[in-house]
């Protein structure tokens, strides 16, 4: 399996997205945003960081990249997409996926540890994944998704929410929302499902001695659905 | 020719950093403000003569870059 993670500069989760993609059995190609093609990929990821600084709204001026046409292209034809962070943020600003991520509520930087409850498995990413549960790392200033009614209501009638913050039983509430995003929506696809947007960084999860492993589950279950 | 430009918050969308400006003012005795919304001003310049030209160009700009509309309105000033 071919994998690309396209680097912006203001990227900084790109090399941990590499190792990450390489352990589990992906091969990997960095692929620079002034570039205009991509290479074979069967993935493609944008990674976490501050691209262009977070100049004008984040993900804005990397969503007008190069490289960026040849990415909608790749998901327009149904190739698996996956923004992680900013990447999310990239998604959203190119219009690929719904919404958009705001400042957080709270005016505050979070970096912490949180759970997301997986909503839908009818998809590459979360099909056959063992655990209903996972405990990921957000990072984040603009985590808080925010959508119009309309398109809220279109993404809960097409199963498009991916992942929502909850504790780790479970319960989705207020309390266990660290960023105020509608309906504590931590992640969501495209109408086909083939493009994944999501705060949380399943990279950083993937070293029981340094984090925790839910993140390994994430890439050994993707990589096995896409075999 | 320069051209100004508005980008601010639609009604009802929570706006954080202009609720804290707002908190702060209160706190310095300004005790009569009821909201603060905070925005964005952009002055572009252009080789363009036409002002009605220059106009729809910025408005194209403010759709395609300057704003989100999902959250945002535009104004030409």
């Amino acid at each position: 399996m071919n994998s690309s993670v396209i680097v912006f500069p203001g990227s900084n989760c790109d090399r941990d997205m590499d190792v990450a993609l390489n352990k589990f059995g992906f091969k990997n190609k960095m692929v620079w945003h002034e570039d205009y093609s991509l290479p074979k990929s069967d993935l493609i990821v944008l990674p976490g960081g501050f691209s262009y600084g977070d100049y004008l709204r984040c993900g804005s001026i990397a969503s007008k990249s190069k490289i960026i046409k040849s990415v909608i292209d790749f998901a327009k034809s149904g190739g698996l997409v996956l923004g992680i962070c900013n990447g999310f943020q990239i998604l959203t600003e190119t219009n690929i996926l719904p919404g958009i991520l705001q400042q957080n509520k709270y005016l505050n930087f979070i970096c912490k540890n949180i759970y997301v409850k997986i909503k839908d498995k009818k998809n590459k990413y979360f099909k056959n994944i063992e655990k209903d549960i996972l405990e990921l790392h957000i990072a984040h200033n603009e985590g808080n998704f925010f959508c119009t009614n309309e398109e809220l209501k279109s993404l809960e009638d097409n199963d498009q929410i991916a992942i929502t913050y909850c504790n780790s039983e479970g319960l989705e509430n207020e309390e266990n929302n660290p960023n105020g995003a509608i309906k504590n929506i931590a992640g969501i696809f495209n109408k086909n499902k083939n493009v994944l947007g999501m705060m949380p960084h399943p990279e950083r999860m993937i070293d029981k001695y340094l984090s925790g492993e839910d993140g390994s589950l994430f890439f050994e279950n993707l990589i096995r659905n896409l075999k | 020719m320069k051209i100004k430009v508005l980008v601010t918050l639609k009604k009802g969308v929570l706006d954080p950093q202009g609720k804290a400006i707002q908190q702060t003012l209160s706190g310095m005795n300004f005790s009569n403000i009821q909201e603060v919304r905070q925005g964005k001003f952009f002055e572009i310049s252009t080789d363009e003569k036409d002002e009605a030209k220059a106009k729809s160009q910025v408005e194209e700009m403010c759709k395609k870059l300057l704003a989100n509309l999902v959250i945002e309105d535009y104004k030409i000033i």
